[in-house]
């Protein structure tokens, strides 16, 4: 299967939910003019509300229903009757009587097209940054699974910012069938003694790292922009199965990156360099060396 | 034989824990500057105190970057016994960037009301002269329809080396987490003329006041040695990696005694809705 990614990153305007909307569509529209179109457009973490809301969270969060609601009518006002595609978007849930840090797959789909337009999944976020300049598990809860999911193009997963930081969290994603991982992330801007950002440095070591090890597409999209002083970090990008990053982002530029992805491609990197089979041969014995661990420290 | 390539112990003698990629810096707080005061605040223009120092002569130059020369205006703000030095250099700037100029003598209204506290010490004198400067900064952004911008940095924040309520008012300040040292290494890179960046530090309160004279350490030692305590480096280990005991002790002292500073005033709390204890928003909510 072949499909195109955008990624896109984008400047929200703080906790006003509609205004990100109204812009969210106007980006569906131009988008949609582009030759290729995307068949699949990832927003960043918190893109319809910006990141830093602390308290504010309650007062902006949204269930899921009614975000796929909100976006399916914005795309259906800036673009033709027949037209689909899917989105990967982060926002702020209220799920169950909590609230988390999201991100959704959805299909949006015009009143003319014959695809269906629905929520494929919603991913919690499962690491909560609460430290430094993070307050996270003082306002949101906590996900309990990383899940795989199918969609239109491919075995899917999501995962948001700091899920990514351990590693553990996209080899789930990869054991559980994932030939895309979408990583949506709002990452503040720190450390300039380097030739670029500190936090970039490390995305950029990571996400590679993700795509080689597991075999994996990796689409990543960054938040940009400043709130109170903190400034995120943008960069998104494509990375292939062989870890190459295909196209990337400015740092601090609203804009979108776009890449051809071929799923063979999966494949054939596994073939090459088998480490998720590998993996998954050592599973029970790993899962083993977890239950040990989980029992306790261990010190031999 | 076995050649051993040893890794080099951190030492109090480098100053690469200071390093700093001052394009990418500036590059960063350009974007800052226009990102906070043009998309977030709806302001066009900035309004900076101009001493003629090196920190608001880098806040000008950064501003003049982000919102263009002709959006910028200096106000310099002497007092009767300020050095003539620090106007001239506040007006080679002004020169250089081609930004709008404004000079308010701050005397008559200092000595207004000094006139009635005729035993205020240099210290009260200089809180008033900083306040005013304040009141000044503040209302001639008002008559200009701009932002003022701050311009104190992170070793003098960390010292509490300022005027609490006053040069830490402004509503931004794009040097707030640049130690001294890394302000003089982005001030050359932007341009600001060595003359500025070279001479000694001075809040140009007192006559032949410097701040390294004030704090009893230089900056390039105090900023090393802040370096390694904000990232958790304990005493011991300071004193193990070469740092001298009693400048240890100095800039431990200097920012120990000063949190307090950093904060906004202490606020009874009665209710579960306390501003900033329970009911948190952020600054750009």
């Amino acid at each position: 299967m072949v499909f195109e990614v955008a990624a896109a990153q984008i400047k929200p305007n703080k906790a006003s939910y509609d205004k990100n909307l109204a812009r969210v569509g106007t980006l569906f529209g131009e988008l949609h003019l582009g030759s290729p179109r995307p068949n699949v457009i990832a927003l960043p973490e918190t893109a319809l509300t910006g990141y830093f809301l602390e308290g504010g969270v309650r007062d902006v969060a949204r269930s899921a229903q009614t975000v796929f609601e909100d976006l399916l009518s914005v795309y259906r006002a800036n673009v033709p009757k027949d037209a689909d595609v899917d989105v990967v978007v982060g926002f702020y849930e209220l799920a169950d009587g909590r609230y988390f840090n999201s991100a959704m797959y959805a299909t949006l789909s015009g009143v003319a097209s014959i695809v269906e337009p629905r929520i494929c999944h919603v991913h919690h976020k499962y690491f909560l940054p609460t430290y430094g300049v993070f307050d996270e598990k003082r306002f949101v809860s906590r996900g309990r699974t990383i899940d795989a999911f199918d969609t239109r193009f491919g075995r899917s997963a999501m995962l948001v910012c700091e899920d990514v930081w351990h590693s553990v969290a996209p080899t789930i994603a990869a054991l559980k069938g994932a030939q895309v991982i979408y990583v949506l992330s709002a990452s503040p801007g720190r450390e300039f003694t380097g030739d670029e950002v500190g936090n970039l440095s490390r995305w950029k070591r990571l996400l590679p790292n993700v795509a080689d090890e597991h075999g994996v597409f990796v689409v990543y999209s960054g938040l940009v922009g400043f709130e109170g002083g903190k400034g995120f970090t943008g960069s998104s990008c494509v990375v292939d199965p062989w870890g190459v990053v295909r196209v990337e982002a400015p740092v601090t530029d609203e804009c979108a990156v776009q890449a051809e992805i071929d799923l063979d491609d999966v494949a054939i990197a596994r073939a090459a360099s088998p480490m998720l089979a590998d993996l998954e041969a050592s599973l029970p014995d790993i899962v083993l060396e977890l239950e040990r661990v989980s029992r306790g420290p261990c010190r031999s | 034989m076995w050649t051993v390539y040893r890794a080099p112990r951190t030492s109090s003698c480098s100053s690469a824990s200071l390093a700093i990629n001052a394009p990418l810096a500036i590059d960063w707080l350009v974007e800052f500057l226009r990102d906070e005061l043009i998309r977030r605040r709806g302001f066009t223009r900035a309004v900076v105190g101009i001493s003629g120092g090196v920190d608001s002569s880098l806040t000008a130059y950064l501003c003049a970057k982000a919102l263009g020369p002709e959006n910028v205006f200096g106000i310099r703000m002497p007092y009767r016994t300020s050095s003539p030095d620090s106007l001239r250099h506040a007006q080679m700037v002004v020169d250089d960037l081609g930004i709008h100029c404004d000079t308010v003598d701050i005397s008559d209204a200092v000595d207004g009301y000094l006139a009635n506290e005729p035993d205020a010490d240099g210290r009260r004198r200089g809180n008033v002269m900083a306040r005013t400067r304040m009141i000044v900064l503040f209302d001639q952004s008002e008559k200009r329809n701009a932002l003022p911008i701050g311009t104190g940095n992170k070793t003098e924040r960390l010292f509490g080396y300022f005027t609490w309520h006053a040069d830490d008012s402004p509503p931004l300040n794009p040097l707030g987490d640049l130690f001294k040292t890394q302000v003089w290494a982005l001030s050359r890179e932007i341009g600001v003329p060595d003359e500025i960046v070279d001479k000694p530090a001075s809040a140009d309160l007192v006559v032949g006041q410097t701040d390294e004279g004030d704090f009893g350490i230089t900056y390039e030692r105090a900023d090393r040695i802040l370096y390694y305590l904000l990232r958790g480096y304990g005493r011991e280990r300071l004193l193990r990696i070469g740092f001298p005991a009693d400048e240890v002790g100095l800039v431990t002292k200097r920012v120990a005694g000063t949190h307090w500073k950093r904060h906004l005033p202490t606020s009874a709390m009665l209710s579960s809705t306390s501003i900033n204890d329970f009911y948190l928003r952020p600054v750009d909510y």
